[in-house]
């Protein structure tokens, strides 16, 4: 069978202890072994960077928003047209690419393995559609519950555990990976005309706040064991002075902490760290809210780098949206998704000379580098909402070196460049966190065992650079860094060579992980025979038609787990 | 200089990109090099001369000339990008005529399709006859559209000229369809017919010039006043005409002028003038 030897590469495998170290990777069909014979085929890696592959744990890669960002934006398009080759396909970018052109841009950049983090859930045979037109990688979808009917009721209720015997099936019916909640609550207010404003307005028609949304879902998480924790977009989003209820909504699921364990992630904080009063005076909440996380071990986040450039904004909080619309005069797409959720897509350009877009760009990168374990802030752009995935190797020269922070910081407005504390931050990432921030953090966090690392029997993806840790000073030499990550020297992806020199020279189709957790027959019979009620008053769709079958997806990775209920 | 003439062999059903077609890129180059420049008929990439007869004559302007000889209809992208010289299509022309060209002038003696002129930034365009939709537009879906230069059409033009007009000028001889000026920022397009109408919708700027008969104006524009002329970049063209300024949705700052013989049905916009 296949065998594979990467030789003598500088090896980052931080879930093993493995840092910047001389070693051999063997693989053997698709999996990480011990050695190999003497026929393997041998990659050279002297003096090149190994790492496992990229896992992005939040970019929004497919479904039906992503789709409608595509017909909204063909000048996108125009300006990145890519031609067929002989092994791939023809496609377009730019802030929203094609399916094929997104899978293959992952690969080149040494990306394995990317989840989609916002599927409405009558939506999600969409996204697998898409999903499965990605090619190369692995991939997952987080399902939204947090506006929700049915999740809103039961918690509403106080009935935790039918609604996670709820979430369990609605998992397995939209093959989802997680629970995801985007503005919990106030996107349907938002489709009732009205805005929630922190954590304790009620919802209309549901008498429940956004804090028992997100606490009780949480505790459906760990009722069902999830693999990932619950995947919040916080309320008050791209609001002035927003940073406080990021850190109220942490702060509502402290108490299901405990064991070390994080209970929640907080996703694209960028966009929900701003302190101030009004647009004029709008500042950095990045050092509070890193203070929090420093301080409490139950909640991971990630940063949602913006990087100036035009991109397309797209998410599930219509509210939001209509606001950025308002505030731009872009054209704007507004969407509601009967019973379950909405969402909003509008163009939009960062400029350097903007206050607000500048203090942005200096609120990721304060957050990433003033909380202090890697392994609990995750490098993402939010793509396309910050920027476009290719832009990767762009923030990580940013986080790696302080001059490339200093050269951008230059060009960006002044009093906003007075008003940041990023000036004052030293510390650059090494190698090794870089490994962890794209990689083994989000395996871990995303709780996919097989990924993230090289240990033997985890997954044979895996990404070589052509950069040498022991001459290059990441710090003075960030162009050659960023050039190398643009570029991965090799991507191997199950066993398979499927990039040499930033070309693709194979695309097999990767996997779809989905959690299937199982409850008690007895709990799982008696919600399925409410939700058969509850479904004929709410929906258009029969609940029959509903559920997708496993043989909808191309490449099916069903993960099993034991639910406590 | 010299003059170089480009013959169509045979018809053509597939469209043909042709932004290799432009004297920026041809100027100076042998018939050979020309023969052999790289083209695009539907999906399969040929040479020039695959679909070209290529000759060379001189030519006393000094201008570098190229000529196109016979229906250029499928034939896209004529003088993309130019910045000098000449081109002449003697015949019909197909989409994207001078997209994005910064100078020179290009003059199709019969029909242009349609996105004339796309995000044109200067030099001139004449058409003796009709064009298509979007003249003067920008990409479909982008807010920029022709930043500079003039357009000159004898004939008729489709709806939505100017679309997202920058600046610059567009002048159509005969009639234009729905929507002249919509979405436009500044610049002036003058329409020597009739307008279907809704000339202006959604501008913020700049002056259209209605000649002709228009059913209706929007009613998102106000009445201003009778000019008894008003102009068309230096020339002066005599009314009397009805002033409007518009459109409110947009909070615009835009000029329509309609003039008042063509179109007695405006009339009722007179009594307005007393109050």
């Amino acid at each position: 069978m296949s065998e594979l030897l990467i030789r003598n590469g500088f090896v980052y495998d931080l879930l093993n202890g493995i840092d910047g170290e001389k070693a051999d990777i063997s693989i053997k069909n698709g999996k990480v072994v011990e050695s190999v014979g003497a026929g393997a085929t041998v990659i050279d890696a002297s003096g090149m960077i190994v790492m496992p592959g990229g896992v992005d744990i939040h970019s929004h890669i497919a479904g039906s928003k992503v789709n409608a960002g595509r017909i909204l934006r063909p000048e996108d398009h125009e300006k990145d047209v890519e031609r067929h080759t002989a092994i791939t396909r023809a496609g377009t970018g730019h802030s929203i690419p094609s399916t094929f052109t997104t899978g293959y841009r992952y690969a080149k950049m040494g990306y394995t393995t990317v989840f989609e983090p916002a599927t409405p859930l009558m939506k999600t045979r969409h996204t697998h559609e898409e999903l499965d037109d990605t090619p190369i990688v692995d991939k997952g979808c987080f399902p939204l519950f947090g506006n929700d009917w049915h999740s809103m009721e039961y918690l509403a209720q106080g009935r935790v555990e039918e609604c996670a015997a709820y979430v369990a099936w609605m998992l397995r019916a939209t093959k989802g990976y997680a629970i995801k909640m985007v503005n919990p609550g106030g996107v349907e207010a938002w489709s009732w005309g009205r805005a929630l404003v922190g954590l304790e307005d009620r919802v209309p028609n549901f008498n429940i706040t956004p804090r028992e949304i997100v606490h009780g879902l949480c505790k459906v998480n760990q009722m069902l064991h999830l693999p990932h924790t619950i995947h919040v977009h916080t309320n008050d989003l791209a609001k002035i002075g927003n940073y406080q209820t990021t850190i109220d909504t942490m702060d509502s699921v402290r108490d299901l902490g405990g064991d070390s364990k994080p209970v929640i992630h907080i996703t694209h904080v960028q966009f929900t760290g701003r302190t101030g009063s009004a647009w004029h005076n709008v500042g950095s909440g990045a050092p509070e809210i890193a203070d929090y996380v420093n301080k409490h071990d139950h909640v991971t986040v990630d940063m949602g780098q913006i990087v100036f450039m035009n991109t397309t904004t797209m998410t599930a909080d219509g509210g939001f949206q209509y606001m950025l619309h308002q505030l731009s005069g872009n054209k704007w797409m507004n969407q509601d998704v009967e019973v379950e959720t909405g969402s909003g897509i509008v163009p939009y350009t960062y400029k350097r000379s903007n206050y607000v877009n500048a203090i942005q760009w200096g609120i990721g990168l304060e957050l990433a580098l003033l909380v202090r374990d890697p392994w609990r802030v995750y490098m993402t752009t939010d793509h396309p909402n910050g920027g476009d995935f290719t832009k990767y190797p762009k923030i990580i020269s940013w986080l790696m070196s302080r001059k490339a922070r200093d050269k951008s910081l230059a060009k960006i407005n002044s009093i906003a460049r007075n008003k940041l504390d990023l000036p004052d931050i030293d510390r650059e990432y090494s190698f090794s966190e870089i490994a962890v921030v794209t990689r083994a953090g989000t395996a871990k966090a995303l709780g996919l065992k097989e990924k993230g690392h090289l240990g033997v029997g985890a997954d044979a993806d895996v990404a070589v650079y052509n950069i040498n840790p022991t001459k290059i000073d990441s710090s003075r030499d960030y162009l050659l860094v960023r050039k190398a990550l643009k570029k991965a020297a090799f991507t191997i992806k199950d066993g398979r060579i499927v990039v040499k020199n930033g070309e693709i020279l194979e695309t097999p189709n990767g996997r779809t992980y989905w959690v299937d957790s199982v409850v008690s027959e007895d709990l799982g019979e008696k919600v399925e025979s409410e939700m058969r009620k509850t479904f004929t008053k709410y929906y258009t769709v029969q609940m029959d038609n509903y559920a997708m079958t496993d043989s909808e997806l191309a490449n099916s990775n069903r993960v099993e787990v034991k639910a406590e209920i | 200089m010299k003059e170089i003439i480009l013959t169509i062999k045979r018809e053509l059903y597939l469209p043909v990109e042709a932004s290799e077609i432009s004297p920026d890129k041809l100027a100076g180059k042998s018939v050979k090099e020309i023969e052999s420049t790289k083209i695009w008929e539907g999906n399969k990439q040929l040479s020039l001369n695959d679909i070209f007869n290529v000759s060379e004559k001189p030519n006393d302007s000094d201008e570098s000339t190229i000529r196109i000889v016979g229906n250029a209809a499928k034939i896209r992208k004529i003088g993309y990008r130019t910045s000098s010289g000449l081109v002449i299509v003697e015949g019909n022309a197909g989409m994207y005529v001078g997209e994005e060209m910064s100078g020179g002038s290009i003059l199709v003696t019969g029909d242009a399709g349609s996105w004339l002129g796309m995000k044109m930034k200067g030099g001139r365009i004449e058409i003796k006859g009709n064009a298509g939709d979007y003249v003067g537009a920008g990409y479909r879906g982008t807010t920029f559209g022709m930043k500079g230069g003039t357009i000159i059409i004898q004939g008729n033009a489709g709806s939505e000229v100017g679309c997202w007009m920058i600046n610059g000028a567009i002048r159509i001889k005969q009639n234009t369809g729905l929507l002249p000026g919509i979405h436009m920022s500044n610049g002036t397009i003058l329409i020597e017919g009739n307008c279907e109408g809704r000339a202006g919708g959604q501008m913020r700027g700049g002056k259209v010039i209605v000649s002709g008969y228009i059913p209706a104006i929007l009613p998102s524009f106000a009445f201003e006043e009778i000019q008894e002329k008003t102009k068309f970049g230096d020339e002066k063209i005599v009314g009397p005409f009805y002033a409007f300024s518009g459109d409110m949705n947009e909070n615009g700052k835009g000029k329509l002028s309609v003039r008042i013989t063509a179109n007695p049905h405006l009339k009722l916009y007179e009594k307005y003038l007393e109050a």
